[in-house]
Parts: C-alpha cells; sequence; structure tokens
C-alpha cells in the first residue's frame, strides 16, 4: 500500500510504515522533517551517515549494521547514539531509501 | 580431461556432486569434491537434540556414504582460491587446477565475533545449538538443569535455518511441561529482528504460539557484550536482558577460506547473482546454498531448489550457453512447535508466508502457516527424505524448485 505525504510543500509517496517508495523525491529538507517525525536533532554526523547510506543504496548494497559498524563512517556504538532504538530503521527512513531487510 | 571441483561436502557439496555425475559427460570430466570433515551431519537434527528426541547417532553419518562413484573425494582442509590462475591451495600446499569451481563451504557460527561470549562460561551456561557439540553439551545440561531464566537468543542476521532458534523456544516449552517443572522456567526470545519474523502474516501467527506458550518476546534488540559474571546480555542501546541459560545463535559467517582468498562480504559470504548462482567473483565460480550472501533463507530445502537451478546453469555455462535466471528464492521450511504439532511454510523473494495447503492444491495433506500434526510427521519424514532423496539429489516428486502459487491464499500484500 502506497500512501502521499505532504513534507512541507512537497507531496511525496511513502509506503505503510512511512519509508519514501522514490530515492529520488528525497531532499534534503524531507529528511529534516522525518527526522523530527522520530525526534532527532540532526547533526554534521547524522547527515555523512545519511549521504553514506544513499549512496550504498544507489550502488544496490545491501546494509546491515555490521556493515555499517565497519564503513569507517561511524562505529556501531555511535550510531545508536546518533539514532537511539533503531538505528538503521530510523536512519534509512529520513534518507528515504527503503527499510532494509534482515534475510529470513 | 576438464576439472570440475566442489569444496564444501555438505548438504549443498553433496547435492550437486550428485547431480553433475549423472549430468556431465564422465570422458570429457573429472569431477573432485573437498571436505575438512569425515562425517556429514544431519543439521536439523540439532534441534532435536538437546532435548532428548533424537540420539548422537541419528544426525552422523560418513561423508563418504553419499559422494557417488565417479567422484574423487579429498578430505583436506582448503586454503585459499587462486582465482586468477583457477587454481585452490589446500592446507597441505597442494593445489588444485579447475575449469569450473562451485564453493558450497557453507556458514559457521562465529562466537568470537560477539565480545564477551566465549569463554569459562561456553558449554557452562552459554550454549549454542548449531554445532554437534554445542546441541550434545545443551542437551547434558538440560537434562539436570534445575529451571530459571531461559533466554533464547538470536544475535544477528542472517542466521542458517532462522526458524530454528523460534523452533527451539517452542520446543523447550513442550520439554519443561513434560517434565512438570514448567512453572520454573522463564522462557524469553530475544531477537535483533522487529519481531519473531521478517514478514508480517507469518509473525502473526507465531506471536500467537509465543503469547499461548508464555514465552516473552524482547525485539529489535542488537547484542554488544554477554556479560557472564551478571549472567546478563546487553545490546548497544543500553537494553540489558538477565538469564540463568543463555541458549544464543551466534553470528554466523561463511568460511575464513573465503576471506583468504580475497572476496566475500564483511560475513565471508560469496557474492552472487540471485537467479543465476554464479558468483559476481569470476565468471567459472558458482556458489550455492549458505555460503552465498542471496536474500533467500539459509536452509537445505533453498540449496535442494538452488541445486536443480544450478546444474542446469553448470551445463549451459559448458555450453556456451546463457544462463536461467530462474531462481526465484524458493524455500520451505517446517517449523516445530512443540506437543507433536508443526506448521509449514512455503516462501520465496517476493512472496511472504501465507495460508494454504501444501503439495496439492485444496487437499494437502499439509497445512501451510497452520499448526498441525500432520504438518509434524512431515518434519519426521523429512529425516528419511535427507539421507535417501534429498542429498543423492533426487526431486522431491511434487515439489518444483519454484515456487508454486496454486493452494495459497494469496491477497494484496503480493
Amino acid at each position: 500500500m502506497v500512501v502521499e505525504k505532504i513534507y512541507g510543500e512537497v507531496c511525496v509517496t511513502c509506503n505503510e510504515q512511512g519509508y519514501l517508495t522514490d530515492l529520488n523525491q528525497w531532499t534534503k529538507d524531507i529528511g529534516l522533517e522525518i527526522a523530527k517525525e522520530e525526534g532527532i536533532e540532526m547533526t554534521d554526523k547524522h547527515w555523512e551517515v545519511i549521504d553514506y547510506l544513499r549512496d550504498q543504496c544507489k550502488k544496490q548494497v545491501p546494509l546491515s549494521i555490521r556493515k555499517i559498524g565497519k564503513s569507517g563512517v561511524v562505529s556501531i556504538k555511535e550510531f545508536y547514539q546518533l539514532f537511539p532504538k533503531g538505528p538503521l530503521k530510523i536512519s534509512s527512513r529520513i534518507a528515504g531509501i527503503p527499510k532494509p531487510v534482515s534475510c529470513i | 580431461m576438464k576439472e570440475l571441483l566442489i569444496l564444501g561436502a555438505g548438504t549443498s557439496g553433496t547435492m550437486m556432486a550428485n547431480h553433475l555425475r549423472k549430468t556431465l559427460p564422465k570422458k570429457e570430466w573429472n569431477l573432485t569434491i573437498v571436505d575438512q570433515e569425515e562425517t556429514h551431519y544431519y543439521q536439523p537434527g540439532f534441534l532435536f537434540l538437546p532435548f532428548d528426541l533424537y540420539k548422537s547417532k541419528d544426525v552422523k553419518k560418513k561423508i563418504d556414504k553419499f559422494i557417488p562413484k565417479g567422484v574423487n573425494l579429498i578430505n583436506a582442509k582448503i586454503e585459499r582460491i587462486d582465482k586468477d590462475n583457477d587454481i585452490v591451495w589446500l592446507k597441505n600446499d597442494t593445489s588444485l587446477k579447475y575449469d569450473i569451481l562451485i564453493i558450497a563451504t557453507g556458514t559457521n557460527i562465529a562466537p568470537q565475533e560477539i565480545e564477551g561470549m566465549l569463554g569459562d562460561h561456553w558449554y557452562q551456561s552459554v550454549f549454542d545449538f548449531y554445532t554437534f557439540e554445542g546441541a550434545r553439551n545443551l542437551r547434558n545440561k538440560l537434562r539436570q538443569w534445575e529451571g530459571g531464566k531461559l533466554v533464547v537468543h538470536i544475535s544477528e542476521m542472517p542466521i542458517k535455518c532462522p526458524v530454528a532458534p523460534l523452533e527451539f523456544a517452542f520446543l523447550a516449552d513442550s520439554y519443561f511441561i513434560n517434565k512438570g517443572m514448567r512453572d520454573k522456567v522463564e522462557i524469553t526470545y530475544v531477537t535483533p529482528m522487529s519481531g519473531a519474523f521478517t514478514k508480517p502474516k507469518a509473525t502473526e501467527a507465531l506471536d500467537y504460539l509465543l503469547k499461548q506458550k508464555n514465552i516473552k518476546v524482547v525485539p529489535d534488540f542488537n547484542i554488544e557484550r554477554v556479560d557472564a559474571e551478571h549472567k546478563k546480555i546487553i545490546d548497544y542501546g543500553g537494553e540489558e536482558v538477565s538469564y540463568d541459560l543463555l541458549v544464543t545463535v551466534p553470528t554466523n559467517m561463511g568460511d575464513a577460506m573465503i576471506e583468504r582468498s580475497g572476496f566475500g562480504d564483511e560475513l565471508n559470504f560469496v557474492p552472487t547473482d540471485k537467479a543465476t548462482l554464479q558468483s559476481k567473483v569470476k565468471n567459472n565460480i558458482f556458489a550455492i546454498g549458505d555460503a552465498t550472501n542471496i536474500p533467500a533463507s539459509k536452509a537445505g530445502s533453498v540449496a535442494h531448489f538452488e541445486a536443480e537451478i544450478l546444474t542446469d546453469n553448470i551445463m549451459r555455462y559448458i555450453a556456451g550457453k546463457a544462463l536461467k535466471k530462474e531462481y526465484d528464492g524458493h524455500a520451505n521450511c517446517f517449523i516445530e512447535t512443540g506437543h507433536g504439532k508443526a506448521l509449514l511454510i512455503d516462501f520465496n523473494y517476493n512472496q511472504e508466508p501465507v495460508k494454504g495447503t501444501f503439495p496439492f492444491p485444496g487437499i494437502g495433506p499439509l497445512s501451510l502457516l497452520k499448526e498441525t500434526h500432520m504438518n509434524h510427521m512431515g518434519k519426521l519424514a523429512f529425516r528419511w527424505i535427507y539421507w535417501n532423496m534429498l542429498i543423492k539429489g533426487k526431486h522431491i516428486p511434487f515439489v518444483s524448485a519454484k515456487m508454486d502459487t496454486a493452494g495459497k491464499e494469496l491477497e494484496e500484500s503480493n
């Protein structure tokens, strides 16, 4: 199911869990609005992680917490400090990329 | 003569040896398989061993028993693959030249990846059940355990047989009820996933069972370390779960040989095309089963379906034809729920597990996503099928490599 959502003055499509369905609709302002919904105040370090996630997503590299811990961008511990609770799920939503699937 | 080399004589490798010895012309192709073990383990049986439902002898057979005539079995450790020169180096410094290589080295537990998991407490208060030693030590522990907090835990995804820890929790409930001590045991299921399963319909069915069996779930728990002294596990967010007995599924990793060969992802899994099973490392290298990085379950049923498609694709590769992009992620798993019942799930990359009948649409006799005694009988029968049909590369009647949608209650979620 796809829903339309308005961030600022821009209308984007999201899935029912609030993840953008089109990577290209994303702007930094939209990311900022989603971060507000998640209760996260964005710093440069946050944006560095978001840039990394978007870059990896464009290269179709599957993401995992371990992978991010080894990326050189942040340690896993820092990643949790930046995006508490579910860091990968929350940061992916802010980055406008699909919710990472853990393999079953 | 040309050389086809298979690394690993587990479920996948043994199946490929059986398939290919039938299909590859004997006059043109030598077939060699390498494994460091002398025992072939029936890994699904590791789930039953701790509860005294299977005996050790039920899960072990000699590895050479299943390697067909005309295949050269080498019992040795593998040092590395030299992909540029098409050579595999063994630990004893011998080398094997190949024209086609199949990597089937599977996955193993890596408890050393989690701080504090190994130590004096390993196999005392902290156990795995993904190895023969782990399952047997856990059985001995459970026989004399007097109760307390049992924590069943997954360290990180992906893991082999993703439903096994859930089954462990269900069977533990059943085991302690039968021993008349369920009231002395608190069972908690701790997972890095957001629920019992990653797909909504199966999670719904499984959540119901967890509640019914009084098993507490702690979701979204990404373990940072084990504090064995205070008997607790701690996640990166600072959340703590206490245990008296921790049954964990440690991080699963591909063989270290993959890393020594200079490819593999951060967990030593081989980058592989998810539809053709050709590796992304080099065209003459293929990968199958748990060793790949494809987004399918790491499970015997997956290996079985992959083997049929990989056999076709190897023949196509030899003939210079385009490879079939046919593997759809098909997996088929029984989920033991205790008290002589089980669920069955059948799914692929795109279709989540749903309710229905299997393998005959509308008839069954097995029911999808529903707890029945017949499904449990299916799971028990599977051990015979495994030893006598599956690893020998025989086709399982009425079950195709590609998932069948008939008999499934498909809704808007497709």
